[in-house]
This record gives structure tokens, C-alpha cells and sequence, in this order.
């Protein structure tokens, strides 16, 4: 049995009947990633003491397992660790240890999973390549050459490479989605309000969303029983109203799937396009009802995103001052001079565009021609999503128009970058849960397949993407599991 | 040429709620530094803010006090600037969107009644508090700064007028009249010197005809109504001075000395801030229903002008002595205390205007000193009423309680300060004050009725007071006359 292999729901049948112990599994996790993360670099910070520590109390408790116990977990370094370095993949919190968790985190913690560290991202959740970390770029494990996509490119990779059973990422314009896709794994990004924000760092309020990086759907139905739910510290968050039942093996006879025809035009490369089509064919043959569908204000989603998610960001980012923790400057002669100095040393390059480009769009006299405008379209574009889904169940979609790009390929050119999020982005101005499974490979590499669902359905959409998976029938892993074949135990 | 000034005024009111604005951090003054802090008002990352509802029911208390409407949706924004003393680098407040609007406040002063429009009333939350090493205090040559987080949160109200008021006296008494109302609210403590209640005027001048609106400044941050009233009258006369000279008025912010009663400058507005306001996205909106409204109104306390009404109709209180009593909550509240004692409004009434605001004003003491309670009053005006006291002994005996904080029973009994009304004993007194003025006797046959005062004083005199002047009166009369 390869442990890395292994789903979340088969370890935890492994782990119930005694066959492999949550230490045997965490070790196989810890293992693979002393192997391995020297060069993918999915991790900012391994726990592994601490892990194995946990697995073996685990291991030791009597009575009835919680429900996630022993599970051998990622976590994006956006969310709040109490006691655990949390960078945000910046040098501003190169240091810094949160005084409390993250609730999403809290309730998985309590569910008795057993975390091995925080994982890479872009600084502040900005960017799609990971290569926005102040640490370095996490790398491809279906191609060390390639980028795992981001923000959670490190989630996504972890899982990939088999250096997590299954991770935690946060979505604000696509960044669960399209490293999910890259990595050929499974990315769930929920209806906003779903899973409580309070302990992930803000990058733009409206749009984050904390959710499950999985090897399948089963997976991220069963993570999404534990991250769901009302928070008192979350003032945005909703009781989700509809129960998280576990997806069931059932075709797709009757659903009603529309293709987003301005989402599979122009800018999606061809290779995509053929899994995507192929794909389709599948569900068709599964039962599907497939039609076209339109977004006819998608065009403006992309500008409409890097006016508002950056606006926020202006604002959500302004508390690293070095006033309270985080990085100082020092050698400065007053409080304007050590804001300066902090903050042009502590932000990378991004972060610094994102945080001017937002500065500048609520700036008096620019305010309505950007901001307010912005907020117009995003009406628009909630408007075109409800009639869309008024004619069909769900919408598909190609999760990102390219697959994985090579490193260093789209770095001096941010506009080139930010249209890897095309397809993304604009379900998160509308707010509704939309997920990525792989759908095949393109040139050896992964190609996601999205679907979109109503708000607040998200067992349906999970019960839809299960179908979906076993239609698709994609079984590849990448290089780094594979050529464990043969270990085991 | 003649010239009228334009005042507006911006209130900031700390709410004494239990909680902070937006975590559950308590709300208290002073404290060891940084002890009521959380991740929410230390703004630590990824911490996010949760509305106060009771701070809603302040505020919509207010909004009511100050005859507002009050929208069914109002939304927070976010207002941004970098200070160490604003943790979040944005302050969470109110921007086009205000909880209450449009409302008012009548003022009376020498007999008439000034309207002061309220163009708006907005939740927000206050800043940290900071402190400069050194000697000053201020941050001007000070080594090194801390920061304070206890005040960080605390929910404020921010109240701005409209600019209706047209003289300093009427703002004084505006702020006297909002604080009063404030308190009657049992909203805030309103300690001017703790800062939960600040205030800023924003003034410019016109000819009296003009309708357009002069260049302003702004006095900031005044600690009391007095210095608000003197700082305008310096200003508007300062304006005043440079109009004539032909020189301009530059907007800015200016300060009152109040030792020297100086204005100086303190910053240019041109170099303003651009507050990028947007709007609150950790925050849903409030909702005000149309049943929450009426169930706060239905649940206000009652408002000074109410109480007025209520001592005037069901206690007979002249209109005057009604206002004085109910300007302040705790003064009205130790008239009802004191007639709930002895059940005698009028008298109460009196007394409490003449004596015991005469006391506090001669010493300048606040109610809360007193050392008289509300019950040792009611037992003195009992004594003066049964006439174990006379009328003027008693004002002694009230000073003396004020001073001494002794019961009246005490101070009457150890100075022998019973009043005789005992006739058989005055008449003895009166004899002997008629034969030892023989003359002053004959003058009063002869018609000088007024002589009569002579002989009461002498009897006064003997008795050092005591004698009960009715008596006394009627013992002379029919002595001189038979």
C-alpha cells in the first residue's frame, strides 16, 4: 500500500480499522516531504515534531476517533496559527507568531487533524504562480520547470507531490481554483460567507474565501463538514443553510450544465480546449444536459477585480505599520520615515502595485470613475451569473486558459499574469461556490475543469462534481508520487 | 459694516457601553496600559470586527433624543490614515450613509428660543491613546512614544450640526442642553476631562444679510463649554479684525490659549487629508426596522423638556423653576429624591434654587460634592415647616450642613438653635424691650408704624434669633397699641 496515495476518507478507514496509525501516515507524509521539498518547496514551514507528536497522542487516545483524526494537513500560510510562525509569504511577518487561530483551522484542529506546516503562497495571496513569495517560488510537481499556479500554489503542490493528504487555500480571484487545476488536484472554492474569515489575513474582504485543496471530490465534501458554519467573529459569515451531505455515486441524468461561451472563446489555449470538449462529452454521455451559456459583462470582470480587490487590499494592509509586530525599519527619524521604510521593506513588488493601484482608485476625484464603476459591473456581473442559473443548474467552464506556465514566463509582464484568473475571477464578484477537478492532460499536464454553482448549494455542486470525476475518470498523479510506486509498507 | 457669525458644531461622545465598539474588550477609563486589548483592537492580522448592538441602541437613543429620522439601512465605511494611535490604519465610521439625520434641538436663552439643526449623527469607534516621554508630554521634544490600546475600540458618537448657531452664548448653551439630554439618555458618562465628551466649532463670519457662507476655521478639542464660548468670541472678533483690515481669512485649524486667550494657528486645511472612504466590507448593514425604532422610542427615558412638564402640571412649579431643576438629570433627580422625603414640591423647589444652588455656585462645588443628602434636606425643611426652626435659622443650618456634612437635628440641638414660639416667654421679652426705649415707644404711638422692626430686632437680638417672628409680632402690636 502506497500511503501517499491514500485519499483523506480511505486513510481514515485505514486509521479505523488499525491498519496503518495516524504516525505511520504522518511519517510517510514527513518523509515525502524531506525528499522532495527541497525542490518543490510547497512549504514555508514544516512542523514535523510537533506532527508527530500530535499523531501519536492520537494514536493513543481511547474511545471513538474524532471525525478527521490523524489526517496529515497543509495550511496556507494566510491563516492564523496560534504560537506558529505566519508569514503570509512576506518579509513584514518574517517573524511573526499569531496570539490566536484562525476559526476554520480551530475547528479542523478539533476534528483532531494533525498539521505539518504552513505552506507557500504569493505575498499577501497576490498573484497566480506562487512566485510572488518573499521566500522563493513553490515548483511544479508534474514539472519542476513549471509553476504550481497561486496564490496557494503551495497547498496545491503539497498535495501534488503527496507532502500533504490534503491542504487548505484561500480564494479571493481564483487562487484555490487555478493552482488546483495546474496541480492536477481537486480545489473548492465555497460560497462567500460559507467558512468564517476571522484569522485569514485579509486581502479583499469581499472576495476571500477560505476552502479544501483535495485529491478528489469525496475529500473536499468531507473538509467542507468541518470548515462550514456561522462564526460570532465573522460578521459575514452564514450558517450554510443546506446540510453537507457526502456526494453518492449517481449519474448526471437531467442537471443542466451551461458552457460560459465567453469563457471558452478567444485567450484559452487549444490544448485546454480539447480537454475541456472531450470532457464535456463525457458528461453528456453521463447524462448531462449540456447548453450555452453567457456572462455578457464578463469582459469587464478582470478590470472591474483589479479596482476593487486592490481597493480593499489598500486598506486591509495598512495595519502592517511596524507599530505592533511584524517588521520594523529601523534607523528612521519619525513615524512618517519609519512608515515608509517599513513598508517599502517589508511588501514586495506586487503587494506594492496592488497596494497603490487601490490607493489610487479610491483616491477623491478618482473615486467614482474607478471604484464606484467597478462596483456597477460587479452588480452586472452578480445580474448575469442569477439569470445564467436561472436557465441552468450549474455553469462549466475551463478552470484556467492555460495549463501550468514555466517559471519565470509571465513575471515582467503583471498584465499577462493576472489573465491566468479570467475564468475565476468573476465568480468571486458574485460570490458563488465554483470548484476545479482535473479533467485530463495537455502536454502531459494537468487541465482543470470548472463547475459553478448556485450560491450556497454547494452539495450540489460537490454531488455534480463527483459525477463529473467519475465520468472524467482522471487517475494520473504526478511524477513524485508515482516514483513511490513501490514504497509502502 | 456689520457682521454675523456662523457656528457648527461637531460633538464626540464616548458611549459607556459594557463592550467595545466592535470586540468584546470592557470599556473603562484609565486602567494599566494595553490590559483591555484583543487581536480585533490591536488590529493583529486576520482579526475582524463584530458591531456592538448595544452601542446601535445608544445611538438610535440619541437619534431619537435629537428628533432624527433614523434610516432602516445605514452602512459603515472605512476612513483611512496612518497614525500609531490608529491600529487598523483605517478608522471604522460612518460616511453617506449615517445612522440618524436631520433632527434638531431647541435651546432657550434670556427667554428665547434658538432652533439648532442636526445635519447628522454616526457610529465610529475611538482611537488609541498616545503618550510622549518627556517633560511636556507633547510630542514636540518628547524622546520616544507609547501607545495606550485600553481607549482603542471604544464606541463614539459623532453628532455635527448645521451651521445655525450665530453666537457663542447660543453654542454654550446648545452643548450644556445636548449634554444634559446625553445624560438623561444614560448613554455616556460625558467627563469632558476622561474626553468621552470633545468638541470641535467650526466658525466663519458674514455680513449680516449675506446668505452664502464665509471662509471657516476650526477650534479643536476645547475641554470645556466655557473656553468654547471664549474661544469663539476671540476668533469671530479676530475674524472680524481682519476683514475690516481688507486682509483674507485662510481656513485652518486654530487654537485657544486659555491662559493667555490667545488664537494662533495650528495647521493649514489646505494640506487636508483624502480620507479614501469606502465602504466597510467586514460589516453588514445595520438594519433599523421600523419595530426596533418604536421599540427604543417606546423604552426612552424621560427627556428634560417631559420632566419639565410633568413638575409644572403635578407639582404646581413655576415654568422657571421647572427648567432650572430639570437642566440637569442629577439635580432633578435630587428634587424627586427630597420631595419623595417631605411632600411639599414648592418648598423643595425653593430651597433647591435659592439655598442649595446659591451654595454650590458661592463655592463652586458640583452637585455630586454636596455633602447634604437629598433625605437631611427633606428632615430640615420638615423642622422649618413645624416651626422648630425659623425660617432664617434654617438657611444658617443648611450652610453649616453643607459645610460640616452633620445631620440638622444634630446642629439644631448642640447650638440651641430651637425656635421659641413659647408666648409667655416672648411676652416677659417684650416688656422688657418696651421700658428700656421709652422713646422709640412714642414714636411708634405718635404713628411710625415702621418703628415696629426696631422692637422685633431687639427681641431678635436677646434671643439670637430664635424667637419666632410671628409672635413676636403679634406680642408687640398688641403691647404698643394697648
Amino acid at each position: 500500500m502506497n500511503l501517499l496515495r491514500l485519499t483523506a476518507i480511505e486513510a481514515l478507514k485505514h486509521m479505523e480499522e488499525g491498519t496503518v496509525s495516524s504516525l505511520e501516515l504522518t511519517d510517510a507524509y514527513l518523509s515525502q516531504i524531506s525528499s522532495h521539498d527541497s525542490e518543490v518547496s510547497a512549504y514555508l514551514k514544516v512542523t514535523g515534531a510537533e506532527a508527530r507528536h500530535e499523531a501519536a497522542a492520537i494514536d493513543a487516545k481511547k474511545g471513538e476517533r474524532a471525525p478527521l483524526a490523524g489526517l496529515p494537513t497543509a495550511i496556507k500560510d494566510v491563516l492564523c496559527t496560534e504560537g506558529i510562525t505566519t508569514t503570509c509569504a512576506s518579509r513584514m511577518l518574517e517573524n511573526f507568531k499569531p496570539i490566536y487561530t484562525a476559526t476554520c483551522v480551530r475547528q479542523m484542529m478539533e476534528a483532531d487533524i494533525v498539521t505539518l506546516g504552513k505552506t507557500n503562497m504569493d505575498e499577501f495571496a497576490m498573484g497566480s504562480s506562487t512566485e510572488n513569495s518573499a521566500y522563493g517560488p513553490t515548483r511544479n510537481p508534474w514539472d519542476l520547470g513549471r509553476v504550481p499556479g497561486g496564490s496557494s500554489g503551495g497547498s496545491a503542490a503539497a498535495v501534488a507531490a503527496g507532502e500533504a493528504i490534503w491542504a487548505l487555500g484561500s480564494d479571493t480571484g481564483g487562487s484555490i481554483r487555478q493552482p488546483a487545476a495546474f496541480c492536477g488536484v481537486v480545489g473548492l472554492k465555497p460560497t462567500y460567507g460559507s467558512v468564517s474569515r476571522y484569522g485569514l489575513i485579509a486581502f479583499a474582504s469581499s472576495f476571500d474565501q477560505v476552502g479544501p485543496i483535495t485529491k478528489n471530490v469525496m475529500d473536499a465534501a468531507l473538509m467542507m463538514r468541518y470548515l462550514v458554519g456561522k462564526d460570532p467573529l465573522d460578521s459575514t459569515s452564514v450558517a450554510h443553510p443546506a446540510e453537507m451531505k457526502m456526494p453518492v455515486k449517481r449519474d448526471l441524468s437531467g442537471i443542466r450544465m451551461g458552457i460560459v461561451k465567453e469563457l471558452v472563446g478567444e485567450g484559452i489555449d487549444p490544448g485546454v480546449m480539447t480537454v475541456f470538449n472531450d470532457a464535456v462529452e463525457k458528461l453528456k454521455a453521463a447524462g448531462a444536459v449540456i447548453g450555452e451559456a453567457s456572462l455578457p459583462h464578463s469582459d469587464y470582470a478582470l478590470p472591474a477585480y483589479y479596482i476593487l480587490a486592490p481597493a480593499e487590499a489598500s486598506a486591509n494592509l495598512a495595519r502592517f505599520d511596524g507599530v505592533r509586530f511584524g517588521l520594523r525599519a529601523g534607523d528612521t527619524n519619525d513615524v512618517t520615515q519609519m512608515y515608509e521604510q517599513t513598508r517599502s521593506q517589508g511588501f514586495g513588488e506586487e503587494v506594492k502595485r496592488r497596494i497603490m493601484l487601490g490607493t489610487y482608485a479610491l483616491s477623491s476625484g478618482y473615486y467614482d470613475a474607478y471604484y464606484g464603476q467597478a462596483q456597477k459591473v460587479r452588480t452586472l456581473i452578480v445580474r448575469d451569473f442569477g439569470q445564467a442559473l436561472d436557465e441552468y443548474d450549474l455553469l462549466i467552464s475551463p478552470t484556467a486558459p492555460t495549463t501550468a506556465f514555466g517559471l519565470g514566463e509571465k513575471t515582467d509582464d503583471p498584465l499577462t499574469m493576472y489573465k491566468s484568473d479570467i475564468c475565476t475571477i468573476p465568480v468571486n464578484l458574485a460570490g458563488l461556490p465554483a470548484i476545479s477537478i482535473p479533467a485530463g492532460l495537455s502536454g502531459g499536464l494537468p487541465v482543470g475543469f470548472q463547475i459553478i454553482g448556485k450560491a450556497f448549494t454547494t452539495p450540489d455542486l460537490l454531488q455534480a462534481a463527483y459525477s463529473a470525476e467519475l465520468a472524467f475518470g482522471f487517475d494520473k498523479v504526478s511524477p513524485l508520487i508515482e516514483g513511490r510506486d513501490q514504497d509502502g509498507i | 459694516m456689520e457682521y454675523e457669525a456662523v457656528i457648527g458644531l461637531e460633538i464626540h461622545v464616548e458611549l459607556s457601553t459594557e463592550s467595545k465598539m466592535f470586540c468584546g474588550c470592557r470599556v473603562e477609563f484609565g486602567g494599566e496600559p494595553n490590559t483591555r486589548t484583543c487581536p480585533v483592537c490591536l488590529a493583529h492580522p486576520g482579526a475582524l470586527p463584530v458591531i456592538n448592538g448595544e452601542a446601535i441602541r445608544s445611538i438610535a437613543r440619541i437619534g431619537l433624543a435629537l428628533d432624527c429620522s433614523i434610516p432602516e439601512k445605514s452602512i459603515f465605511h472605512r476612513k483611512n490614515y496612518f497614525y500609531p494611535d490608529l491600529p487598523k490604519g483605517y478608522q471604522i465610521s460612518q460616511f453617506d450613509q449615517p445612522f440618524a439625520v436631520e433632527g434638531h434641538l431647541d435651546v432657550t436663552l434670556e427667554n428665547e428660543t434658538f432652533r439648532v439643526g442636526i445635519e447628522r449623527v454616526h457610529q465610529e469607534e475611538d482611537t488609541a491613546k498616545n503618550i510622549h516621554a518627556g517633560e511636556s508630554g507633547r510630542i514636540a521634544g518628547s524622546t520616544y512614544s507609547m501607545i495606550d490600546f485600553n481607549r482603542s475600540g471604544t464606541p463614539l458618537v459623532e453628532i455635527v450640526t448645521k451651521p445655525e448657531i450665530h453666537s457663542p452664548q447660543v453654542a454654550r448653551a446648545f452643548l450644556n442642553k445636548l449634554k444634559n439630554t446625553l445624560l438623561y439618555l444614560n448613554v455616556s458618562d460625558c467627563n469632558m476631562e476622561e474626553g468621552s465628551l470633545r468638541c470641535d466649532a467650526n466658525v466663519s463670519i458674514r455680513p449680516v444679510g449675506e446668505t452664502t457662507l464665509g471662509v471657516k476655521t476650526e477650534l479643536k478639542n476645547m475641554n470645556s463649554f466655557k473656553y468654547i464660548e471664549k474661544g469663539l468670541q476671540q476668533e469671530i472678533a479676530r475674524q472680524v479684525e481682519l476683514l475690516k483690515d481688507g486682509k483674507r481669512i485662510v481656513q485652518q485649524t486654530v487654537h485657544y490659549d486659555v491662559a493667555s486667550g490667545d488664537i494662533s494657528a495650528l495647521r493649514s486645511k489646505e494640506e487636508a487629508h483624502d480620507y479614501r472612504y469606502f465602504p466597510e466590507p467586514d460589516l453588514v448593514p445595520i438594519l433599523a426596522s421600523r419595530e426596533f425604532v418604536e421599540e427604543i422610542r417606546a423604552n426612552m427615558p424621560e427627556l428634560p423638556h417631559a420632566r419639565a412638564q410633568r413638575y409644572i402640571s403635578g407639582f404646581g412649579l413655576s415654568a422657571y423653576n421647572a427648567e432650572v431643576i430639570t437642566a440637569s438629570r442629577e439635580l432633578a433627580d435630587y428634587f424627586e429624591e427630597t420631595i419623595a422625603h417631605l411632600d411639599d414640591a414648592k418648598t423643595v423647589s425653593n430651597w433647591i434654587m435659592g439655598e442649595l444652588l446659591g451654595y454650590l455656585n458661592a463655592t463652586g462645588q458640583e452637585l455630586s460634592e454636596c455633602k447634604v443628602t437629598p433625605e437631611e434636606l427633606a428632615v430640615l425643611l420638615g423642622m422649618i415647616k413645624s416651626g422648630q426652626v425659623s425660617q432664617n435659622i434654617g438657611k444658617d443650618v443648611f450652610a453649616q450642613m453643607c459645610d460640616t456634612g452633620s445631620k440638622a437635628a444634630d446642629i439644631v440641638a448642640t447650638k440651641g438653635l430651637t425656635q421659641i414660639s413659647d408666648e409667655t416667654e416672648l411676652e416677659v421679652l417684650a416688656d422688657r424691650v418696651i421700658d428700656a426705649n421709652p422713646a422709640q415707644v412714642q414714636q411708634y404711638r405718635a404713628g411710625k408704624q415702621q418703628v415696629l422692626g426696631f422692637f422685633v430686632g431687639q427681641i431678635m437680638k436677646e434671643t439670637k434669633g430664635r424667637a419666632n417672628p410671628q409672635v413676636v409680632n403679634e406680642i408687640l402690636k398688641k403691647k404698643l397699641t394697648g
